[in-house]
């Protein structure tokens, strides 16, 4: 008889869980529809301002502006983006690795970490990290992104870095998150991926001879910003809606574990009450024929 | 007079605003206002903060607050990339009193705290919130 209550609290205890998946599942759902609208919205303005800057780039050899300039590398940083919370399957674990696998046993390598998971991992690896920043929300906000790469630049100026690398997951699918590492500062100036972008974007024009206004010193000056903000508000962008995406991936195949456990569990209770009753029958029949 | 059109984009980091074939633009460039023409000498051009106004075709006319960006004109294409870009019917007026006033009080404050770029900031600030009221101002007097 024990057996079969033990059975059934089991049951129970799992059912409850199962609600919990289910509801975090859907609810992961509706915010990777929200995260994925934003990562769209976000496009176009990326594009461009890829477009404008390698045009720019191209069109202007010899500018030479801080944020361009490559510098003898002698301290690496890593801005690496996870998120602030777990049940999400391999999402944190995937970037976590990624970056570890680079960093590891290296003193020249600090982080930038923004999130908690990927925060606290390296705190107890006891890699050395300059910046984290967490708790930034679920809406992520151009304005955060700003603030962000703000302290990124700055640090890079200050030259505690020499080169800055952006690692975090893309957004392929709800069921894909590819971790991606790309090199952040100094921009980089010729990239094959961009090459194919601006042909896409920009037909045929074979890279005009602009004409700058206030100077093309000015409009670097504003324009290289601009353009490391967008990255990093990218980045931002694929990394929620990523993060959702894994979280409903790994909350929808708990949820089918759990049914899965439930049934199996029902079957054993079904069985144990089975014998149960026979046991009661039998003990009922042999009593009878004791008696008679 | 049917003139020449070209398409213009107008694109913030949050969103595309505006993508329409248009016959001419007005633009608040950093050294002034640029009026741009079809078959435009390509360029690229720091934003300020202003009204940005445009006619397509047929007179109709559509103006927008830009708080800054850039503008380029390549061939036959004027793609802005705005900080922030509204139409005038999607200003959020008690939002941009709001922000005039934080603004004001931060002014008033800063030459004690003593700190430029607090205030530089706040100028910049109020300089977008006046220009949204009177943007707002503007599409209210139209509708009349």
């Amino acid at each position: 008889m024990s057996g079969m209550r033990d059975i059934k609290r089991r049951i129970r205890s799992i059912k409850n869980t199962q609600q919990i998946t289910k509801a975090m599942k859907m609810v992961a759902a509706a915010k990777l529809r929200r995260a994925q609208d934003k990562v769209s919205q976000a496009r176009p303005y990326a594009n461009r301002i890829q477009g404008v800057l390698s045009r720019l780039v191209e069109a202007a050899q010899d500018a030479n502006h801080p944020l361009l300039e490559t510098r003898e590398v002698k301290h690496i940083g890593y801005v690496v983006i996870t998120a602030d919370r777990g049940l999400c399957g391999g999402y944190n674990a995937n970037v976590i690795r990624k970056v570890n696998g680079q960093v590891k046993g290296r003193d020249d390598i600090s982080l930038i970490c923004i999130g908690r998971k990927g925060r606290d991992f390296f705190r107890r690896t006891g890699q050395k990290i300059e910046q984290d920043y967490v708790g930034l929300g679920e809406d992520i906000s151009y304005g955060t992104a700003k603030e962000i790469a703000g302290d990124i630049m700055k640090i890079y100026e200050e030259g505690v870095f020499d080169e800055v690398h952006l690692v975090f997951n893309e957004f392929v699918s709800a069921l894909t998150q590819r971790p991606t590492s790309m090199q952040l500062l100094p921009i980089p100036a010729e990239k094959s991926e961009d090459k194919g972008q601006q042909v896409q974007d920009s037909k045929t024009d074979p890279a005009p001879l602009y004409e700058f206004e206030p100077g093309m010193e000015a409009v670097l000056n504003e324009l290289l910003p601009k353009y490391v903000e967008n990255q990093i508000y990218r980045a931002l962008l694929e990394a929620k809606a990523s993060e959702q995406g894994a979280r409903m991936t790994a909350m929808g195949s708990a949820t089918d574990n759990a049914k899965e456990m439930i049934d199996k569990l029902t079957l054993s209770y079904n069985r144990a009450r089975q014998a149960a009753i026979t046991k009661e029958i039998s003990e009922v029949v042999g009593g009878a024929a004791a008696l008679g | 007079m049917a003139n020449k059109t070209y398409l213009l984009e107008v694109v913030t980091p949050e969103r595309v605003v505006v993508t329409e074939d248009v016959e001419f633009t007005s633009a608040p460039g950093i050294e002034g206002s640029l009026g741009i023409l079809a078959d435009h000498a390509p360029m690229l051009t720091a934003l300020t903060i202003g009204m940005l106004e445009y006619e397509a075709p047929g007179g109709k006319k559509e103006k927008l607050t830009v708080t800054g960006g850039f503008m380029e004109v390549s061939g036959d294409k004027v793609t802005i990339l705005a900080n922030a870009a509204e139409k005038t019917v999607e200003i959020d007026i008690t939002r941009a009193e709001a922000a005039r006033r934080r603004a004001q009080e931060r002014i008033e404050i800063a030459p004690s705290s003593n700190e430029d770029l607090d205030l530089a900031r706040a100028e910049l600030a109020l300089k977008r919130a006046i220009l949204r009221l009177e943007a707002a101002k503007d599409k209210r007097f139209d509708a009349e």
